[in-house]
């Protein structure tokens, strides 16, 4: 176990691992995806209330569910960094941020899609959606926060500590639905208990919950390769591994 | 553990624990205002302020909607089942609105106790199922929509 983390934060090795790891997710993660879209916008049910207007929840849902685990991948990054000081955690902390970027505002554009016909509105200051757009701007401060720093070690020390102060946001996005009378429903998925959601419709939201999981590991580790490729272009490892 | 590592893994938590408590406390004392709308039963026992723009959400009342037929202006009443707020309002509803769903209107409410809306938005519950299954469960569990507030669900 431990081996297999001091091997994690050696660039040459994780730069052979996400290779071979790619190699896989890509495929799994298209099938995945596709899959799940077909079975979502085409094969299940309509909604007795919307209609065919939920069938957005397909994006909707899995956009958010990932971009706030997304955040808890990036801050459990920057305690690794700041704590045992590895540079692969400083590495990895800066793949995670465009990507949980980039699945916010998906979660937000669709978002204010689905409200207008359902709700009436595009935008409502309802407790979640202002957490949700508090989480885009934790994101793009991380993003803006590494660029601000010539010295990396430096800039890497400044957004561990930035996204460890966002995570607070995390738990308030998941219970504002319950804490506060807001416009968002409470969860329809419940980890205990009978889902609010009929079968046929939560058995494809789940599958593409996983494909977004999938999409997002496979769009970090790209990233994390890249920025290797950036960083190491003058090693010799890297050259023999691109020979 | 290194103490040097073990000194800033406590400094790191700590940060996490402070400003998690510091957000805590500041939305504990912002409770009202992040609350989206105020139920009926507020607003009936006078804790809604008169004269300012509000929101107000519950339940319209079933048989309540009575639509104006000279305008498009609509009068229904909100419920939470502990209140009842008389709402007018002269616009477009959205497609969801309809008796014994869930609304969120925002307006002013007068010295009377009636709120006159702005704007009035649909909101629907957690529940999602194909039409059948709707209607096999039409009749047998009346108020399936269940309330939309803190407690259903």
């Amino acid at each position: 176990m431990w081996t297999f983390v001091h091997k994690m934060g050696s660039p040459p090795w994780f730069y052979r691992f996400a290779t071979i790891v790619i190699r896989w997710l890509l495929p799994t993660v298209l099938l995945a995806l596709l899959a799940g879209s077909v079975w979502g916008l085409l094969y299940a049910p309509p909604d007795f209330r919307q209609g065919n207007s939920y069938r957005i929840i397909y994006i909707h849902v899995p956009a958010a569910v990932v971009a706030l685990a997304g955040y808890y991948v990036m801050a459990i990054a920057g305690l690794v960094s700041l704590v045992w000081k590895i540079k692969m955690a400083d590495t990895a902390m800066r793949a995670v941020a465009p990507v949980g970027a980039a699945l916010t505002f998906v979660a937000l554009v669709t978002g204010a899609i689905w409200g207008k016909p359902t709700w009436g509105a595009w935008w409502v200051w309802d407790a979640r959606i202002t957490s949700m757009l508090i989480l885009f701007f934790l994101y793009l401060g991380v993003m803006a926060l590494f660029e601000a720093y010539d010295d990396k070690a430096a800039a890497a020390k400044a957004c561990a500590v930035l996204s460890l102060v966002g995570t607070v946001n995390i738990p308030i996005i998941y219970k504002s639905v319950d804490w506060w009378y807001s416009l968002h429903q409470p969860a329809s998925i419940k980890f205990t208990g009978e889902s609010a959601i009929d079968a046929s419709m939560l058995y494809p939201l789940l599958l593409m919950i996983g494909a977004f999981y999938g999409l997002f590991a496979l769009l970090v580790l790209l990233n994390m390769k890249a920025e290797l490729l950036g960083t190491h272009r003058q090693s010799a490892w890297l050259r023999s591994e691109l020979r | 553990m290194h103490p040097k590592r073990k000194q800033r893994l406590t400094l790191a938590l700590l940060v996490v624990v402070l400003s998690s408590a510091a957000v805590g406390l500041v939305s504990y004392a912002l409770r009202g205002n992040i609350n989206l709308f105020y139920p009926p039963a507020d607003v009936v026992a006078g804790k809604a302020p008169i004269d300012r723009a509000i929101r107000v959400g519950g339940m319209v009342v079933e048989g309540s909607v009575q639509r104006s037929e000279h305008d498009l202006t609509t009068r229904f009443a909100v419920t939470d089942y502990d209140g009842v707020v008389e709402v007018s309002y002269t616009g477009i509803l959205p497609d969801l609105f309809a008796e014994g769903e869930g609304v969120v209107a925002s307006g002013v409410l007068a010295a009377d106790g009636s709120f006159r809306a702005t704007e009035v938005l649909a909101k629907h519950d957690e529940n999602y199922m194909p039409p059948e299954v709707a209607e096999a469960l039409q009749g047998k569990a009346p108020g399936t929509a269940g309330y939309p507030g803190k407690d259903s669900g």
